[in-house]
């Protein structure tokens, strides 16, 4: 089975706001894993693909964000997903 | 050239609804959906839906592309990311397939989104909210078969009917319109001769086709395609003559008394600063009726405090003393704004319109309140309530006045409590005026009439009924009385009020201040001028 878990801290000052939340499931959505959000390591999981499910978690500024993902490229995602987050939400290279 | 000229002319005959010529090219515009709510399938509802969605996406990728600011430019992005998440309008579909109409389905799913946004304590998720709105009436727009779109100058245009923002956000210089549907009373026709636009309604436009020369001839309500050289000369000729009548009628010459020497006050009707560039507020008695509801159409979201402010505080300067008498939303009837007005109501003329909504959407009304109680520190502002059918309505307005005035002084913020009146257009309000808590009167003729009549405005068959008649007259000279003994302001605001035909039958009931289009107001001076005295 291809399962992983990852976690980074959000340092976003306002939070997991629209702009941020475009970004993440954009990127998400360029994988095929399923790949879920949540804001405690057990839970409850919202599709890290659907912007209106991450932006319903109204996460808030310095709140862990946890992944798991499921699938051939869960590893992959899980990286660029936490270097997206850790990154501050920049656009990437 | 030569196979125009020997085209067969051919008249087409409609009504009157805003007087003048034009020359030009027809344009034909064809309806994309059918505006009657005929009930459809849900297989036709769902594919109605899917377009729809599919072309407010394709709007939104387009406006962002024009987009150079990046702020702008984020919420487009995050509006487009919602309509491709499919989670936003699945519970539309779900609706959909049982039965539900594609647009009562997509506000059942989205407004519980609007909701957790407007509930939510942190300021900036709060303010995502709009953007949701603004989202849903986009959608609501194109399911409504609405366009964003303007029209090209010049042209004379022939359609079913059209929406007032589409009127509004077309340049209309030399142009002319004429539709199949509406009536001299609706809102388009009171845009197009506040504007000068000549315009006629109940002309057969299926016929038409765009291309064609043409001249519409909207005194006396005809249009003729392909006309002869003849007739081109004459309306050319009438064209100048009118353009030059305009220039003249302009021109002022000092307060309006009657032949008796009586001081008759006339005021405008407005519905925007646009009108107010081209007149010197020395010629005027004031804004008699300020009509705030297009300031809510044809937009990307409802307008904000601050925009509304600016807008009623430049009219408040522009007046310089006189008073601008601001009407707060008279959404619903026939001036239905998406995401806000009710949609589905079997006969919205007796629905939650003009004071019924407003009370029933506070978080709108409010926002009104509050850019009044500020701009009324400017100027002589005065608040107008529309469809205030029982003293009740008008008590609860003026206790929301007050908070928003003690609201914004709490803040710091500057703010004044304005004079609080309210429009007679209810036979119910009108024959019991003297319980009505209101600081003036406005006497709304169009909505009273029919009414009164109970006759719609938009029935070309029952335009014999809805005239004003002896009924709607004996109530006007009920409120005029009442508020001449109680020492308060009566006007009317009406369509009545810029005929110069009803003018003496108005001053014979004691009327001393009309509001009338900006169009009007050289006709009607004339008439009061040549008045003098009752059964004289």
């Amino acid at each position: 089975m291809n399962k992983h878990r990852a976690s980074v801290l959000m340092r976003h000052e306002v939070g997991l706001h629209a702009r941020p939340s475009v970004k993440l499931t954009k990127l998400a959505k360029a994988f095929q894993s399923k790949i879920d959000l949540g804001l405690s390591p057990d839970g409850p999981w919202v599709d890290a693909k659907s912007i209106v499910k991450v932006m319903a978690t109204k996460a808030p500024k310095d709140s862990t964000i946890y992944f798991r993902a499921e699938g051939s490229d869960a590893k992959a995602a899980l990286d660029a997903l936490v270097m997206l987050v850790d990154g501050d939400f920049q656009d990437g290279p | 050239m030569d196979r125009k000229m020997h085209r067969t002319a051919c008249r087409i005959e409609g009504r009157s609804a805003a007087p003048g010529v034009a020359l030009g090219p027809l344009l034909r515009l064809v309806s994309t959906t059918s505006q009657a709510p005929v009930s459809r399938s849900p297989a036709v509802e769902r594919q109605a839906f899917e377009d729809a969605l599919e072309a407010s996406r394709l709007d939104l990728v387009a406006l962002a592309g024009e987009m150079k600011d990046e702020n702008a430019e984020a919420i487009l992005s995050f509006q487009i990311a919602l309509l491709e998440d499919e989670n936003l309008a699945a519970p539309a579909f779900a609706l959909i397939a049982d039965g539900e109409t594609a647009d009562r389905a997509w506000v059942a799913a989205i407004d519980p989104e609007i909701a957790t946004y407007d509930g939510s304590q942190d300021h900036y998720f709060h303010a995502r909210a709009s953007d949701l709105r603004d989202l849903r009436d986009r959608v609501l727009r194109r399911l409504a078969g609405e366009v964003d779109q303007s029209l090209p100058a010049g042209v004379i245009v022939a359609a079913d009917d059209m929406p007032p923002s589409l009127f509004l956000a077309t340049d209309w210089r030399d142009g002319g319109l004429v539709l199949r549907r509406g009536s001299p009373s609706s809102h388009v026709a009171i845009l197009a001769r506040s504007r000068g636009v000549p315009m006629i309604v109940g002309a057969d436009v299926t016929e038409i086709e765009s291309g064609a020369d043409a001249v519409l001839d909207a005194d006396a309500g005809a249009l003729v395609v392909n006309p002869g050289a003849e007739l081109r000369v004459e309306y050319t000729r009438r064209h100048a003559e009118q353009l030059e009548a305009r220039r003249a009628a302009s021109s002022y010459s000092g307060p309006t008394q009657t032949a008796s020497g009586e001081r008759v006050k006339v005021m405008i009707n407005v519905t925007g600063l646009a009108e107010l560039r081209d007149i010197d507020p020395s010629s005027v008695d004031g804004i008699g009726l300020m009509r705030t509801e297009f300031l809510f159409h044809g937009r990307e979201r409802l307008p904000t405090e601050d925009e509304q402010y600016q807008i009623y505080r430049q009219m408040a300067e522009w007046a310089c003393g006189k008073p601008v008498t601001i009407r707060t939303l008279d959404a619903g009837g026939d001036k239905p704004i998406a995401g806000l007005t009710q949609t589905g109501e079997l006969n919205p003329f007796l629905g939650v319109r003009g004071v019924r909504l407003s009370l029933r959407r506070l978080e709108v009304f409010r926002v009104q309140l509050r850019a009044l109680a500020r701009a009324a520190t400017v100027g002589n502002l005065k608040v107008m309530i529309p469809m205030v059918t029982v003293p009740e309505e008008l008590v609860h307005c003026r206790a929301l006045l007050q908070e928003a005035v003690d609201e914004l002084r709490a803040s710091g913020r500057e703010a004044a409590l304005p004079a609080l009146g309210m429009m007679v257009e209810v036979p119910a309000a009108a024959l019991t005026i003297e319980d009505f808590d209101a600081d003036f009167f406005s006497i709304g003729s169009n909505d009273l009439i029919q009414y009164v009549a109970a006759a719609s405005r938009d029935e070309p068959q029952l335009a014999d009924l809805a005239r004003p008649s002896r009924a709607v007259f004996n109530l006007i000279g009920h409120v005029v009385e009442h508020a001449d003994r109680s020492g308060r302001e009566a006007s009317l605001c009406g369509d009545l009020a810029g005929d110069p035909e009803q003018a003496a039958a108005l001053l014979d009931q004691g009327l001393r201040t009309f509001s009338v289009a900006a169009g009007a107001l050289a006709p009607v001076r004339a008439a009061i001028a040549r008045y003098s005295g009752k059964g004289a």
